[in-house]
């Protein structure tokens, strides 16, 4: 048995490191296997610099017609699974063709790399960062190695941002008038605003603030559509009367939220949206949803 | 649903509520003691879940708040502890704030905020104002009000008042004022919607309900008056009108009676008088319904105590017109509220009657005015028929008099007769009987014939049948009581002075007179006696009032008597009228005013002859007659035998024999009488006493005839008596042996075979006999009288 796993095993061992991994933020990641790993992170326009080592296992050598190392920006599409588009791919040769017969470090970088979108991990969609090692080999499959990275992008608060504010209601029903301060929220923003009744001929139980992610990928009609409910936070326990104001404070932080991600590569898009729920005492729900842009302030 | 079935399912509830809040406590605890803030925070917010049943009753719901209020306080000494090892407070105010479920959320926010000001890294001012806005989130009536009732007491010892060690820094008590001020409002707002929750037919249910939870929305008020920042100029510009609006705005019956009166009950009353304005102004904008006289009753009652407290308070009163302006109020009140039951407005004028009589007893004026506001209430309306209302009446008119114990005072009020006018008739009995008792407790005397006008005017209830049919089941024993109280009240109308005096008695008398036939007969007689009172004091004074021009003499007097009289024997009430008529004569007498006197007589031998007619009252009234006309001395021969001549004459007129007998033998005393220069006409005794053996006789043959057996020998008896009288008063014609043949008749009766024994006859005969055996024995002049007579 053991020879036989030892026959297809890789024969040697590859390890990507990166140059500052001690001074370097990680954040966890969650793998395809449902576990998470800590990953260093990112942001576009870094320099990713490193080493490849590869050393074969004791009394072995490996054989290769060359070794590269390759920056991949991937995305992939559920339904189209194991079909990786690569929207970003840098390549450094590291070695010419030849043997290994012990440990070699191969120092690889990649300077300002444009990365213009953010990993993520959706529920139809996933988008990656790697780093993938091949060594190359005739007759034999080549023996890849990845390292995955996290790519986050940080933009400036936004000049322009507006506070949401409407009245909306339902004739001789429900009319209510709510304001979200703001129409941009960073991912550890607090969403302050109030729901003021201006009329209430319903019994409402109570009303709670949602808040939903839409993820679309696809385009045409491999379209998919798919929402989520990130948060559901009551506001309000019980029936107003006419009149009275409910605040509003909402604090993102608990939730895990990216940013809003419209279009990327004309792959996906994700959406994030404030749905204000009303619901009456026959669990009728009455609603209103509004989109917000979330962005990752730089910290 | 069966009342009994849902206690049972809610005490159900109720232990699965306390069930899993005490299994989430479990949790809590082990996280708080192994210091894993997350876990206690997710411990305590589940456990805090339970607190969000719709199901419980208020009542039970208050349980379960306690227990997780117990579990709180102990996540707020954790949380302080946090602190301490590091924990930024605010964090934890934010942390806490991540709970999804908005009533756990809040619940912990508090906790928090608790924290949060103690720790004063943030100003209190900012952490109550949002907690309290925070909490709007809550609008479901009984959860709110206990989460607002949790922030009340968890920040009561925390809010920035003057000497507090959270005053500062820009903090001040104004700030606490306005916190405590909007969760009362807020508070109360939720507490106001709980009744147009539910069905409409569980609106008792919803009242007790309510009711149980008033003390959450009140301990406010109780709050803002513990704070030492509020002092009158807050109270007054601030906290009054704010509380008012609130109360008057949340157009609730329950809430503004309550919070009236909890406002009248924790602010000092020092601050009531000088916003006395303010606080009546919101009373005519309470819902009509609300029961507005109990609270301006407790005001004014809290006033008036407060007035009475100290001497020194008075003269604020007066400074802020407390009356005027309580007065005014309260006529707006009943002025806004068209609909209120006439009882309530009557109520309001007694307490403001109260009010006015312990402040102000020197104000007459004032007294006279709430009651000249009620008859203008009360005028154009129909008699009150509304029992309530009608017993305030009684309460109002009551008031003054018990206050001043002295009608006297009460007759000074012109508006007093006008309200008893919107009394039934039997409540202005009543009201009649109240003052006349109270004129008799103190011994009053009413001593002018203008208030004695003024008295009747009130009880005329009693002295006159009202123009209405007399209800048939008036009781005998009741008008008789009435009327023996009226009677009793003529005696406490007196003045020394005579012709004040006679003023009254004739006001007495025109009223009185008015009375009908059944009253003469009660009121008559003592107002005679009155009359005849002042002849007698007339009488003693003679001498001193001569040469005066004196309109009051007793011959005037008498001279309304005998109307007054005459009056009463047209009733006819002929028995007593001739009582009185010989009351009267005598009285006559004693002036030396013998045509007067004759006149008397004369009236009462008419009423004699044409009204008495039973036999029995006959021999009363002979009797009576024979009586006063013996002691009568101012007669002339002529007079006198003519009166005497009649008196005998009706004396043997009597129906029975034996009645008959007995008034002839009282007669022979109108021929003798032991006085200086009485009259002693020994012949004509002789001849009554003559005349009455004779009766005596033929009463006897009567019996025989009759009965078989002859009648008992009393008769002569009684005239043996009679003759000894004589016999020892010197009567010369009263010999001894007449007296010794009379003895003899007797024995000889009593021996005879066919008369019956009779055990008091024989006794009496004995007992005369015994006496005689005694005078003898005494020796002496009488021994020798009596000698001749043998037994």
């Amino acid at each position: 048995m053991n020879y036989l796993i030892g026959a297809f095993k890789s024969p040697c061992n590859i390890k990507i490191t990166f140059s500052d991994s001690k001074t370097r933020k990680q954040v966890s990641i969650k793998k395809e296997n449902g576990q998470t790993t800590m990953v260093p992170l990112f942001q576009s326009q870094e320099t990713i610099a490193g080493e490849v080592s590869i050393e074969p296992f004791h009394g072995k050598k490996v054989e290769h017609i060359g070794v590269k190392v390759e920056l991949l920006g991937q995305i992939e599409l559920y339904f189209d699974r194991g079909n990786f588009y690569d929207f970003t791919s840098l390549v450094r040769e590291l070695d010419v063709p030849g043997e290994i017969y012990e440990r070699k470090a191969y120092p690889f970088e990649f300077s300002t790399v444009e990365m213009p979108y953010e990993s993520y991990n959706g529920v139809n969609v996933r988008l990656r960062y790697i780093l993938k090692v091949t060594i190359s080999r005739n007759y034999v499959s080549n023996i890849v190695e990845y390292q995955e990275f996290c790519v986050r992008n940080y933009s400036a608060p936004p000049t322009i941002n507006n506070s949401i504010k409407m009245e909306v209601g339902i004739e001789d029903c429900l009319h209510i008038e709510f304001e979200y301060n703001k129409s941009k929220y960073h991912l550890k923003d607090v969403i302050i605003g109030k729901i003021y009744f201006l009329l209430v001929r319903i019994k409402i139980k109570n009303m709670e603030l949602e808040i939903r992610r839409r993820e679309s990928t696809g385009s045409g009609p491999n379209t998919y559509v798919e929402t989520e409910t990130l948060a559901k936070f009551e506001l309000m326990d019980g029936a107003p009367v006419r009149g009275e104001s409910i605040p509003i404070r909402l604090f993102l932080s608990p939730y895990e939220l990216t940013p809003t991600y419209r279009n990327i590569n004309n792959k996906y898009s994700v959406k994030y949206y404030l749905n204000l729920v009303l619901v009456d005492e026959e669990d009728r729900r009455y609603f209103k949803q509004q989109e917000i842009t979330v962005f990752r302030l730089l910290e | 649903m069966l009342p009994d079935a849902g206690s049972e399912d809610e005490e159900k509830w109720l232990a699965e509520g306390i069930a899993g809040l005490q299994h989430n406590a479990f949790y809590m605890h082990r996280a708080l003691d192994s210091n894993n803030l997350r876990d206690a925070l997710k411990y305590s917010a589940q456990m805090l879940s339970e607190l969000r049943t719709s199901r419980l009753s208020p009542h039970k719901y208050y349980e379960l708040y306690m227990r997780a209020f117990d579990e709180l306080r102990k996540l707020e000494m954790f949380f302080k502890e946090e602190t301490k090892r590091g924990c930024s407070v605010i964090d934890l105010y934010e942390l806490v704030q991540h709970a999804g479920n908005i009533l756990p959320r809040l619940y912990l926010l508090c906790t928090v905020g608790s924290v949060c000001i103690k720790s004063k890294e943030t100003p209190a001012k900012e952490i109550l104002k949002d907690l309290v806005e925070m909490c709007r989130g809550v609008q479901h009536p009984v959860r709110g009000l206990f989460l607002r009732s949790y922030l009340s007491q968890i920040s009561r010892d925390k809010l920035p008042d003057i000497g507090s060690e959270y005053e500062g820094d820009g903090d001040s008590f104004i700030d606490a004022v306005e916190f405590v001020l909007q969760n009362f409002t807020e508070m109360n707002k939720l507490w106001v919607r709980m009744q147009h929750q539910g069905p409409v037919r569980e609106k008792e249910k919803r009242d007790k309900e309510r009711s149980e939870l008033r003390d959450l929305v009140g301990k406010n008020l109780h709050v803002l008056s513990q704070i030492d920042g509020v002092d009158l100029d807050i109270y007054k510009d601030t906290v009054l009108p704010r509380v008012l609006e609130q109360v008057v705005n949340c157009k609730d019956e329950l809430a503004q009676h309550y919070l009236m009166d909890c406002i009248i009950q924790v602010f000092p009353d020092e601050y009531h008088l000088q916003t006395l304005e303010t606080l009546l102004s919101a009373c005519p904008q309470l819902q009509p319904t609300v029961d507005i006289m109990t609270v301006l009753s407790q005001l004014m009652d809290r006033l008036s105590n407060y007035a009475t407290s100290s001497t020194e308070i008075l003269p604020e009163f007066l400074q802020v017109e407390a009356f005027a302006k309580l007065s005014n109020a309260i006529g707006k009140v009943i002025d806004s509220q068209p609909e209120m039951p006439i009882v309530g407005a009557i109520t309001l004028y007694v307490s403001l009657l109260k009010f006015t009589l312990r402040v102000h007893p020197d104000r007459l004026d004032y007294v006279d005015q709430v009651l000249g506001a009620c008859v203008k209430k009360l005028s154009g309306k129909p008699k009150i028929e509304d029992n309530k209302a009608t017993k305030q009446i009684v309460a109002l008119l009551s008031a003054p008099v018990e206050k001043y114990n002295d009608i006297d005072t009460a007759l000074k009020l012109s508006n007093y007769p006008r309200i008893m006018d919107h009394l039934d008739n039997a409540t202005k009995k009543i009201m009649a009987v109240v003052i006349i008792q109270s004129i008799m407790k103190n011994n009053t005397y009413i001593s002018t014939a203008d208030k004695v006008e003024a008295l009747f005017e009130l009880i005329k209830g009693l002295i006159k049948d009202m123009d209405e049919i007399q209800d048939e089941e008036l009781d005998e024993e009741d008008f008789k009581e009435e009327q023996n109280s009226v009677a009793r009240l003529i005696h406490m109308l007196y003045n020394d002075d005579p012709e004040e005096m006679l003023e009254i008695i004739q006001t007495v008398r025109k009223h009185i007179l008015l009375g009908g036939p059944k009253r003469l007969a009660f009121t008559v007689p003592p107002l005679i006696f009155s009359a005849l009172k002042l002849v007698r004091r007339l009488q003693a004074h003679e001498g001193d009032e001569v040469g005066e021009d004196v309109s009051t003499t007793p011959k005037k007097i008498f001279q309304i008597l005998n109307q007054i009289i005459e009056a009463l024997s047209t009733v006819p009430s002929s028995e007593l009228s001739l009582r009185l008529y010989l009351q009267c004569a005598e009285a006559a007498n004693d002036c030396e005013l013998e045509p007067v006197a004759y006149e008397f007589f004369t009236q009462a031998f008419i009423l004699y002859e044409e009204e008495v007619a039973d036999s029995k009252a006959q021999v009363t009234a002979i009797h009576l007659i024979i009586g006063t006309l013996q002691r009568m001395t101012v007669f002339g021969v002529e007079n006198r035998d003519t009166l005497t001549h009649k008196a005998t004459g009706y004396s043997a007129k009597l129906l029975k024999k034996p009645d008959q007998c007995r008034a002839i033998y009282a007669c022979s005393h109108l021929f003798w009488v032991e006085n200086q220069d009485g009259i002693k006409d020994g012949e004509r005794v002789l001849l009554c006493l003559k005349r009455a053996i004779r009766i005596a006789n033929a009463a006897q043959q009567m019996a025989n005839v009759t009965r078989g057996s002859s009648g008992p020998v009393t008769l002569f008896v009684e005239i043996l008596n009679k003759y000894l009288y004589f016999f020892e008063k010197g009567n010369p014609q009263i010999t001894s042996s007449a007296i010794q043949g009379l003895i003899e008749l007797i024995m000889n009766e009593m021996q005879s075979d066919n008369s019956p024994s009779d055990p008091s006859a024989d006794s009496f005969f004995s007992s005369t006999m015994r006496y005689i055996q005694f005078q003898k024995q005494k020796g002496g002049a009488i021994g020798e009288k009596y000698e001749p007579i043998k037994v």
